[in-house]
């Protein structure tokens, strides 16, 4: 398995990202820079949080016209894997790899806390690893993470079992308060219809540490290499 | 003014002493820049000396004093004053960067962009120093929360530190928030950076090499800021709201790119030295630079990439437009430049080369329009420097008048506890989280004080066992009651707090907010405080780096902010592991009060606040017994004999002990001494005391160690499951007093 993580100008967790996956995958991840059109046959693409391009217009609305992503959604449609996390949760809905959109939190303000989320499947490869009905405490940050969709697009994200991760309490119960940016169904991670696309906006690079105190996320990228590549 | 927008020659529109004063400028210095150039300067000329003469550029007024301040330690690689920002070699080949600086005149007038660039600002200070910044932290200070005033810029200059901090990418991981009616025309917005750079990688601010040229980089420049420099060096008045072009604009996304391609230009070693454009503009970096390589410099501004069409020479030579470097390039190696900027999409133009004049010669169009000889613009060379007057004011007196006895204790548990839940809920003391949810304080995954809370933020230095420990202090109300001494505590409260997250105290930059230096008593305490400095920061060996001087934080109508000598600290930990944090770890663990009680509310929150003595001294405070008890706290950190360290501060003994049960809901149940006033005991603001607690196993362990280090110390009671405890009264609930404390400045802003 090789990961690859983008680098779009106004990234500022690709570091973060890469320095997890060596750690787990034991193997050096690529750089892909936005300019280029070459994925360097990496198997698993991250799109990293920050704010690509500025993120002035609306969150990933410049970055999924870049070249490397037109090179992303060529290989996501071939059935590779790609990951975004938080921008690039937002890069991923914008480029129609993901359904749903992501709207500024409910309180309007950028928030950055632990919060606890919850896997509602563990069907999909990030979350093999975790347990179903147990919280994992990993941060946000973010102040465009409200997670919509339409009606329509709701009940087949549901139905299709493409609900990755929920917000809820550090007992994995979900209620007004733990929804933290006001998601639609407090959902906080979703996958594509192929089950090889994958956004989430909590930050599991940001719990995969011991020196900060938190391992939750780790169990995540761990996961990652159960994949067999395509 | 009569300015010919047409006209810019030299000879041309020659000023008078009435134009000087316009701009800032006191006759006698009109008269000084005449001499210098031996003919009445022009407009383009003079404006160069009134920002490079402005306090906020050339420390006029503050360099006699600033100069007493020790800035040498054996770990010191640039001293204050010598470059950017101070540098601190923190071992293994590693060195730490690290400055804070005002933005609080620009905060008054617009909060976001005053604060956003603020941020911007002392990021550069950081990176062109050559140093990856990794952690920012900041202190704000502002008037009455009830007025609607008030809210408005505490809002606003959160939204702009987070939305500026945020997109740059570096953790905001702590600070100080502060109200006072002091602030509350002139709020005070300071901000702190600290990153870290391989030594002998560093960048240097200088031009030197006859015939290298000078690159700018970054962002167009455009009419903002122009005369931004001058602006912060006056009162705050009415008319203020009138110099809203005075505040710069800030880019984040700019900012972020400039970094990375900063730092590249740097490795691929074309770069003979750079410095980047904060106050006063290509005007500032063009004749430090200069004056520093003892060289001269030919500038194009034509050839400056201009946001606007028309810009008139002293536009280009003053605009503060944000997120831009001046580089001077070895000749002949510009394509390697070129190339990065490219990568980057930055701006990147040739405006100039290297002379051997020692003159700046400022070109429009082939035409010279200004030549000043650039040493005596700057701090150091020509800049003028003043001894001002000073004067002890009446209130000084006053304030040592007042006696505990004054103060009628307070009788019985409920007005105890409507004393702790009015301190718990005080905006100066309850969680600042409605603020710093709003900075991404984890980015960098570096952070270690997320999930174990400690007196200082600790950042671990990746690649390394070691990790930094930064902190902001001053309580100014301290210092307002007495310059010298209140200064001396902000010093040893930082250096408090470093040792209780487990570092060592190395150095520290200062942020010196005060009124108007013209004022005697103002003056005054200005020179307290920087005595008070001197002898704290000689006695915990942290030379100071650096920093800034901010003159005139006042309103004409309502006097003089506290005098506010912010003090940033850096601390080491050699090692990570060191790492301690404030929080009570098990119920059954030993809570001991390390110093020693006194009876003594002076300056307290509680005095101040709910009792509305608005003057009385600083709170009781000795220098010695406080590195003594640092001393022993260290000691018992590095032999590994506690759980928790939380230094008492604002709110005394009760709030420390609540702060330190509130992270993981536990409690506490302790005695009081009797021969002490109960709510001095509490409440009280002493200094020099540190709750400790330690597991019972280690109890023999740990008094032993501490008998050995000449520091009194008490065993005060237990950690609870969650109940608060004082002499055998059940008290308050954790849970909900925490509610309180965590909501209450949520409820005042919403």
């Amino acid at each position: 398995m090789k990961f690859g993580v983008v680098i779009f100008p106004g990234s500022n967790c690709d570091q973060d990202v890469i320095q997890v996956l060596e750690r787990v995958s034991n193997k050096p991840v690529a750089r892909l820079w936005h300019k280029d059109h070459d994925l360097q046959s990496c198997d698993f693409i991250v799109l990293p949080g920050g704010f690509s391009y500025g993120d002035y217009l609306r969150s990933g609305a410049i970055a999924r016209f870049s070249p490397i992503m037109q090179e992303v959604i060529g290989h996501a449609n071939k059935g590779g894997y790609v990951m975004g996390i938080c921008n690039g949760f937002q890069i991923l809905t914008e480029a129609g790899l993901l359904p749903g959109a992501l709207l500024r939190n409910t309180e309007q303000k950028f928030i950055c806390r632990n919060v606890h989320i919850r896997p509602e499947t563990t069907d999909l490869l990030p979350t093999r690893r975790l347990e179903k009905g147990k919280a994992y405490q990993v941060p946000i940050a973010h102040g465009e993470g409200r997670f919509y969709a339409d009606a329509d697009t709701l009940q087949r994200i549901k139905d299709q079992d493409q609900v990755m991760f929920r917000y809820c309490n550090s007992h994995a119960a979900i209620a007004p308060d733990t929804n933290c940016n006001g998601s639609i169904e407090s959902i906080a991670g979703i996958s594509n219809e192929g089950r090889n696309v994958f956004g989430m906006m909590p930050h599991p690079e940001r719990a995969a540490d011991p020196d900060l105190g938190n391992m939750d996320g780790l169990l995540i990228f761990e996961s990652l290499l159960e994949a067999v590549p395509a | 003014m009569r300015f010919n927008k047409k006209a810019t020659g030299v000879e041309q529109q020659l000023t008078t002493v009435e134009t000087a004063k316009k701009l800032g400028l006191l006759p006698e210095e009109f008269e000084k820049i005449k001499n210098i150039l031996g003919r009445t300067p022009n407009f383009t000329e003079l404006s160069i000396f009134s920002v490079m003469w402005s306090e906020h550029c050339s420390y006029k007024n503050s360099i006699v004093w600033l100069k007493t301040l020790p800035k040498k330690s054996a770990r010191m690689l640039a001293e204050a004053g010598e470059e950017n920002a101070g540098l601190v070699d923190i071992g293994g080949g590693l060195a730490c960067s690290f400055k804070i600086e005002s933005h609080n005149h620009p905060s008054a007038i617009e909060p976001y962009q005053g604060a956003a660039t603020g941020v911007g600002g002392i990021n550069r200070d950081i990176f062109t120093m050559g140093a990856r910044p990794i952690a920012q932290l900041n202190s704000l200070r502002f008037g009455n929360i009830q007025n609607d005033k008030t809210k408005r810029l505490l809002k606003g200059v959160v939204k702009g530190i987070g939305d500026y901090g945020n997109a740059f990418g570096i953790p905001t991981v702590g600070g100080e928030l502060y109200f006072d009616e002091c602030y509350n025309v002139n709020p005070l917005v300071n901000a702190f950076s600290a990153g870290i750079v391989e030594v002998g990688k560093t960048a240097s601010a200088i031009a030197e090499g006859v015939g290298n040229p000078v690159f700018i980089v970054g962002s167009a420049t455009g009419k903002d800021g122009i005369h931004g420099a001058t602006f912060a060096s006056e009162d705050i008045t009415e008319a203020s709201a009138e110099k809203l072009p005075s505040v710069q604009v800030g880019d984040p996304f700019q900012e972020k790119l400039l970094l990375e391609a900063t730092l590249e230009v740097l490795e691929s070693g074309c770069v003979v030295g750079m410095q980047d454009m904060g106050a006063a503009g290509i005007t500032c970096s063009t004749s430090e630079m200069s004056a520093k390589g003892e060289s001269g410099m030919e500038v194009w501004l034509d050839k400056v990439p201009t946001r606007q069409k028309d810009m008139v020479p002293f536009e280009i030579l003053l605009s503060e437009s944000q997120e831009r470097m001046l580089i001077v390039v070895h000749k002949g190696q510009e394509d390697k430049i070129k190339a990065i900027c490219d990568k980057w999409d930055l701006y990147c133009a040739q405006i100039g080369e290297v002379t051997d004049t020692k003159r700046l010669k400022y070109y429009m169009h082939g035409e010279l329009v200004a030549d000043v000889p650039a040493e005596d613009l700057v701090l150091g060379g020509g800049a003028p420097v003043y001894h001002r007057e000073y004067r002890e004011p009446a209130y000084f007196k006053e304030a040592q008048q007042f006696s505990i006895d004054q103060v009628t204790e307070p009788k019985g548990l409920e007005e105890y506890r409507k004393i702790a839940e009015f301190l718990a809920s005080h905006p100066n003391i309850c969680s600042r989280r409605w603020v710093y949810h709003q900075y991404d304080s984890m980015v960098g995954t570096a952070t270690m004080t997320t999930n174990r809370p400690s007196d200082a933020a600790i950042v671990k230095v990746k690649g390394s066992d070691k990790a930094i420990s930064i902190t902001v202090d001053c309580n100014s109300r301290y210092v307002n009651a007495n310059p010298e001494e209140g200064c001396a505590i902000a010093v040893a409260e930082a250096a408090r707090n470093i040792v209780c997250s487990g570092g060592e105290p190395v150095a520290i930059t200062n942020c010196l907010n005060f009124g108007n230096p013209y004022v005697p008593e103002v003056y005054w305490q200005f020179v307290g405080a920087i005595k008070g400095m001197k002898k704290a920061c000689e006695k915990f060996e942290t030379p100071v780096t650096g920093g800034n001087v901010s003159f005139y934080n006042q309103s004409s109508d309502e006097g003089p902010v506290f005098p506010t000598p912010t003090i940033g600290m850096l601390g080491i930990l050699e090692n990570k592991e060191l790492a301690t944090t404030l929080a009570f770890q098990n119920a059954g663990d030993l809570i001991y009060l390390v110093g020693a009680a006194q009876n003594d509310i002076n300056s307290s929150e509680y005095l101040y606040s709910y009792h509305g003595v608005k003057l009385s001294p600083s709170p009781a405070f000795d220098l010695e017994t406080e590195y003594q008890v640092q001393d022993a706290t260290k000691h018992l950190i590095r032999e590994k004999l506690v759980q928790s360290v939380h230094d008492i501060s604002d709110g005394g003994l009760y709030i420390a002990l609540l702060e330190s049960a509130m992270p993981q809901n536990l409690g506490f149940d302790i005695q009081t001494d009797s021969t002490f006033r109960k709510d001095a005991y509490l409440f009280g603001e002493s200094q020099s005391r540190i709750v400790i607690s330690v597991a019972p196993a280690q109890q023999a362990a740990f008094e032993s160690a501490l008998k050995g280090q000449n520091t009194a110390f008490t065993l005060l009671g237990t950690v609870t499951t969650g109940e608060c405890r004082i002499d055998n009264e059940a008290f308050q609930n954790t849970v909900e007093i925490k509610k309180l404390y965590d909501t209450a400045l949520e409820k005042l802003m919403n």
